[in-house]
């Protein structure tokens, strides 16, 4: 019912900023059908792009850990959206047949 | 997300406090909402839902698309008395999704043998409570029907405002149970919220079955419950 636990994502990126890291949050804002995470799941990456947590079941982690290094850039936040109706879908799609839209920003 | 935020957010969840994030999806900001302060009022009933339901979700709040992310704490559940349907209970709650701890001081009852693999407290709760206490995500149900164990747990549950108090023991107990507890100072809104007989009417008969029944109970006291966190 909840991500309390040793690994636990948002505790992981205050650590890393405390470290003096740069650090991106990913949430899950909105999912469709059968989607793996619920809305308000997190994936947290450094600017190394070390990361915790998860947006998916592990489809699409690897499209937003490489959308982050752009936003740590930046500090712009975007919206991301990943599914089988989508374009980017025989890239990254989402076997389960869900769409899901992922939030990122810079943590500052 | 600010530092700030995210520093408030992780000690809520630290203090087992239910906090919302709500985010301007266009990048206009951010705001920590904390159960049981004042929320301004565009915002509020939007608000109420989520903690009530604890499901993150996107609203329009004039004219802005807000990401409402809500942390609750996980519920538990802390039972009283190492007894036959504490055992059930004790595999059936992890299920459902609860932690669970047993408290009795009856080393008798207390023993690892029939409490494999659960967090098991051999203790008065009197003592057990005071390390590690109850609070509104808690469920509290009394199963020992002695006074001296019972009692203090059930009193500390109300005042700690446990989203579920329940007590084992027939009507003719628990009539005696208001007695002394109305004694000790309590009023009859506080007593009226001890779920007793305790668990649902499914006319359960053996310890896992009236294990099923509080366990429903409880369920039902969590997704129906009040706002209850108080102004912090």
């Amino acid at each position: 019912m909840s991500d309390a636990g040793a690994l636990d994502p948002l505790e992981i990126a205050e650590a890393w900023h405390a470290e003096g890291r740069a650090v991106a949050i990913a949430t899950v804002i909105q999912t469709w059908g059968s989607a793996p995470r619920p809305a308000g799941s997190h994936l947290v990456i450094d600017g190394d792009g070390n990361f915790e947590g998860s947006v998916s079941g592990g489809c699409v982690e690897g499209a937003v850990i490489s959308e982050a290094a752009d936003v740590i850039a930046t500090g712009h936040p975007r919206t991301l959206e990943f599914g089988v109706a989508d374009e980017t879908a025989w890239r990254v799609g989402l076997s389960c047949g869900g769409t899901i839209r992922v939030h990122l920003e810079r943590l500052g | 997300m600010w530092i700030r935020s995210l520093q408030a957010l992780n000690l809520a969840r630290q203090a087992r406090k239910a906090a919302i994030l709500a985010t301007d999806l266009d990048g206009q900001g951010e705001q920590v909402i904390l159960e049981g302060e004042p929320v301004a009022d565009p915002l509020a009933d939007a608000a109420t839902i989520a903690f009530m339901t604890g499901k993150a979700s996107i609203v329009d709040i004039a004219g802005r698309q807000l990401f409402l992310n809500v942390y609750l704490p996980p519920p538990r559940m802390v039972v009283i008395g190492a007894v036959h349907i504490s055992q059930a209970l004790a595999r059936m709650a992890p299920v459902a999704g609860y932690d669970l701890t047993i408290i009795d001081p009856r080393t008798a009852f207390a023993t690892p043998e029939r409490f494999a693999d659960v967090d098991l407290v051999p203790e008065w709760p009197e003592e057990a409570l005071a390390r590690r206490p109850l609070d509104p995500y808690t469920a509290l149900v009394a199963l020992t029907h002695d006074p001296k164990i019972d009692d203090f747990a059930i009193l500390d549950g109300l005042r700690r405002k446990c989203f579920y108090v329940g007590a084992l023991g027939s009507r003719k107990t628990h009539a005696k149970r208001i007695d002394r507890l109305t004694r000790s100072g309590l009023g009859e809104d506080e007593i009226a919220r001890i779920a007793a007989p305790i668990g649902l009417d499914i006319g359960a008969a053996s310890p896992a079955e009236i294990a099923v029944a509080i366990l429903a109970q409880v369920v039902q006291a969590f997704r129906r419950r009040e706002m209850t966190g108080s102004p912090t």
